[in-house]
Parts: structure tokens; C-alpha cells; sequence
């Protein structure tokens, strides 16, 4: 089974060099630190910087200098600042070829549900609906049960929508999965992780074709 | 030249009143303008709708006018980090309508650039989508987001000259630009009010046309909401 750091290495394996990527928060802003260092890529963060670097040295903080999530960051050798007007022109006009996000559920259909639950949280959708519209190139990156042992790989969503259709794969502490016209496909194991064990914490259609190979992670 | 420079953030606001509807720039607290904020809330303006990507934290930023009870209604994309905002939600003090963000940016540049209304994919399918129109382009599903409509704008920028021309800095840009010439008055608080000439016309952000009062902001505190640092 994978931590969180685990299943940021497994998606920075899907980042491939001339792409300008879009991280969510929570576990996606983790898969900078794992990216191949022999390729280019750049960051974007949706308030209005592409070429993000890491966190500042300590004592170089700017208040100027902020990430979606409001973390101090720093700008890479050619990075580029803008409004948030043209941050959405990247992200709706799909120049952004990659985006990786959280989710509080996600259908076999490929919906997504990742900013509220009624009568508990609600803190905003941010820019993940934006994402999840225009995006083509969609990994959620999520534990695959909730705290109460559920599944969140379901039939339908229960939570409010973030988006229709959007989800391309899926990288869990247990499996990678494609969503396909029939439903979530199996692509691989986590370490350690059987198929059976997959299949009890997978509540909707989980299509198993053959042996499934384990994850490779360093 | 035509000069939009005011001398004090008090004859910038002039005019505000009850009930108003005012668009504030800024990404959690960067680039918010503080100035302005500071003077609504020493206005006491009541039953103001404030549309703004976020709402500040308890004790900052458009948190302190929810403190003092005087926002009725928030427009915002992303409402986390304040707990005061989050009680005057679930009790129902406070009105908030929850724009995605692409859309909330994009609602200010229909109204500066003069497009009533545009057709995004944002929230298509989503609870974002309910009673409006959705029209099919391509194959592809979308909804028909209407500009917004205010009465002022209050925005920071880092420069600015007396022509009301504005330059940012880093990531304080965001909506601010956005925001410039998309209300009725559009004010700008700026941490370096320049003499004219001084600003290199190649580099300005926003020009002058889009502002209508300028005025040299102070005491900025411009806090930081997450200091992340890594070791040298």
C-alpha cells in the first residue's frame, strides 16, 4: 500500500517532458518534488504563475509570492506572472497538458466530486471546476476509502458534482485505474496490494483483465 | 494627461454607500487592497455584496469587514480559512454564491471588455449550472455565465502614476486587472504612486482609461497566509 508520497512518485511518472502541468492541492503539490529531473516541465498555479520553483529559503519569503493553496513559493528562470483572466485562458483553452487533482469521490463514468458536502463543508469549488471542464489530460490523486473504510471509486457520485465525465485515470494508495466506457480498468497493483483487495474497496464496476501487473516505484 | 490621482483613501471612496455592490482584487490575502478595506470598515457601509475570490481570514482581509456584520452577500470561488465566514454561512447571516474561478475572472472582464454574458464548460452538469442556459458548440456542453455588475472596484497595485496607469507585482496581479474598468468607479490603491513619465509605457498592466481615482497607499502589511520555507 502506498502513502501519499508513494502515490505522488507513481503520478510524476505520467509527467513527460514540454509539459506545462496544473497541481491541485493536497497530495498533487507533493509530485513536484518526484519529477524526472532530465526532462522540462513547468507549473502552473492558477493565481497567476507558470514556472513555479519550491518554497523559498527561509528568510526569502514574499508576500507577492503565492501559490493556489497560499504558500510562499518561489519563480523559476523563465517564469511568467499574469492575471487571472489569462490563468483561465490557459486552463479553459487547453494549453495546460496536464492536470492533477484531489477528489472526495469519483464515478466509473469518470464524474468527479471534490468541493462540497452539504451541511459540512463548504469551502468552494476554487478553480477545480474550470480544470475538470477543459482539462483533457484529468489524474485524480486520492486515497481509495474514506476514513470510515468506503469506497470512493463509486457507481454514482453522492456528494454535489464538480464535474461530468472529465476523469481519465485514477492513482489511489492501491491501484492505477483508467476510466473506460465500461467502467474502472485495472492497470496496476500498489506494492503488496492484491487484486481481491482492490476489488473489496472498489464499490463501483472494476474490470480485472488478466494478470495486473505491480506498480514499479523507487 | 488626464489625472485620476485623489489625495487621501477617504476622497478615493467617495460616494460609497449602503447596499452597494464593490468588486476587491487579491488571491487569499495577496494583492488585496488593504487600504480600501481599512476605510469600508471605518465607514461602517452595511449590506454590502462583495464579490472577491476569497473572503480573507477571521482577522484580515475582508474578514474584518465580516466581523463588523457588513457584507450581506459574498461572490467568491474559494471561502476556506475563516471560521467566522463559515458561521455566518451555516447560520444563514450571510448570502454566498460560489462562482468557479475561471468563471468569477472571467464575469469581471465581460463587464470591463463589454460583453453582457459568455459561454464556459466551468459547472456544466453541476448544481453551478442550475436555471441557466446551456447550448452545445462542437459537441461540447456549456453555460451562459452573465458579467457581473458593480459599483466599485477596489484593487492594489504595486506602481502607479497619476494617469492611473498600474503595474503589478509577482502573483499580487490576479483579479486585479480583471477587475480594473469592470464596475462603475474602479479605485486603485498602489504601494508606489510614480510622477508621470516615470512609468516605461512597454511595462504598464492596466492602462490609465480603465482607473478612475488613484491614490498612494500606506501601512501595507501584506501578510503572509502559509510561510513555507525550505532550508538553505
Amino acid at each position: 500500500m502506498l502513502d501519499k508520497n508513494g502515490i505522488a512518485k507513481r503520478i510524476a511518472q505520467e509527467v513527460e517532458d514540454g509539459y506545462y502541468v496544473n497541481l491541485g492541492i493536497g497530495i498533487p503539490t507533493l509530485i513536484a518534488n518526484y519529477v524526472r529531473e532530465d526532462i522540462s516541465v513547468e507549473f502552473q498555479s492558477e493565481n497567476g504563475i507558470l514556472g513555479m520553483g519550491p518554497f523559498p529559503i527561509d528568510g526569502e519569503e514574499d508576500a507577492d509570492l503565492i501559490n493556489a493553496g497560499k504558500q510562499t513559493i518561489t519563480a523559476l528562470p523563465g517564469a511568467s506572472f499574469f492575471d487571472s483572466a489569462t490563468s483561465f485562458a490557459m486552463i479553459r483553452g487547453k494549453h495546460v497538458d496536464l492536470t492533477i487533482l484531489g477528489a472526495m469521490e469519483v464515478s466509473e463514468n469518470g464524474d468527479i466530486a471534490n468541493w462540497k458536502i452539504p451541511g459540512k463543508m463548504v469551502k468552494g469549488m476554487g478553480g477545480a471546476m474550470d480544470l475538470v471542464a477543459s482539462a483533457e489530460n484529468i489524474i485524480v490523486a486520492m486515497m481509495h476509502t474514506n476514513r470510515a473504510g468506503e469506497s470512493k471509486l463509486l457507481k454514482k457520485c453522492s456528494l454535489p458534482l464538480t464535474g461530468v465525465g472529465c476523469v481519465k485515470k485514477i492513482v489511489t494508495n492501491l491501484a492505477v485505474l483508467e476510466v473506460t466506457n465500461q467502467g474502472f480498468l485495472l492497470l496496476e497493483r500498489a506494492p503488496g496490494v492484491t487484486v481481491d483487495e482492490i476489488i473489496k474497496a472498489t464499490e463501483g464496476e472494476l474490470i480485472v483483465k488478466g494478470e495486473i501487473p505491480e506498480m514499479k516505484i523507487d | 494627461m488626464i489625472r485620476k490621482t485623489v489625495a487621501s483613501v477617504t476622497d478615493a471612496l467617495a460616494g460609497v454607500k449602503d447596499g452597494m455592490t464593490f468588486m476587491l482584487g487579491g488571491f487569499g490575502l495577496c494583492g488585496i487592497p488593504e487600504n480600501a478595506i481599512s476605510e469600508l470598515v471605518k465607514m461602517g457601509v452595511k449590506d454590502i455584496t462583495c464579490i472577491s475570490n476569497n473572503a480573507g481570514v477571521d482577522d484580515f482581509g475582508l474578514g474584518l469587514l465580516l466581523q463588523k456584520h457588513q457584507i450581506k452577500k459574498m461572490v467568491s470561488s474559494y471561502v476556506g480559512e475563516n471560521d467566522e465566514f463559515e458561521r455566518q454561512m451555516l447560520s444563514g447571516e450571510l448570502e454566498v454564491e460560489l462562482t468557479p474561478q475561471g468563471t468569477l475572472a472571467e464575469k469581471c472582464r465581460a463587464a470591463q471588455a463589454g460583453f453582457p454574458a459568455f459561454f464556459t464548460p466551468a459547472g456544466y452538469g453541476t448544481e453551478v449550472a442550475e436555471g441557466k442556459e446551456v447550448r452545445e458548440f462542437n459537441g461540447k456542453m456549456y453555460i451562459l455565465e452573465e458579467a457581473f455588475k458593480a459599483d466599485f472596484a477596489f484593487v492594489k497595485a504595486w506602481k502607479g502614476d497619476a494617469a492611473g496607469n498600474l503595474i503589478f507585482k509577482g502573483t499580487a496581479r490576479n483579479f486585479n486587472p480583471c477587475m480594473c474598468g469592470a464596475a462603475k468607479i474602479t479605485v486603485a490603491e498602489v504601494e508606489e504612486l510614480v510622477p508621470e513619465g516615470e512609468l516605461d509605457p512597454n511595462q504598464i498592466h492596466v492602462p490609465g482609461i480603465f482607473v478612475q481615482r488613484i491614490f498612494q497607499g500606506k501601512d501595507y502589511e501584506k501578510r503572509i497566509e502559509q510561510r513555507t520555507v525550505r532550508q538553505k
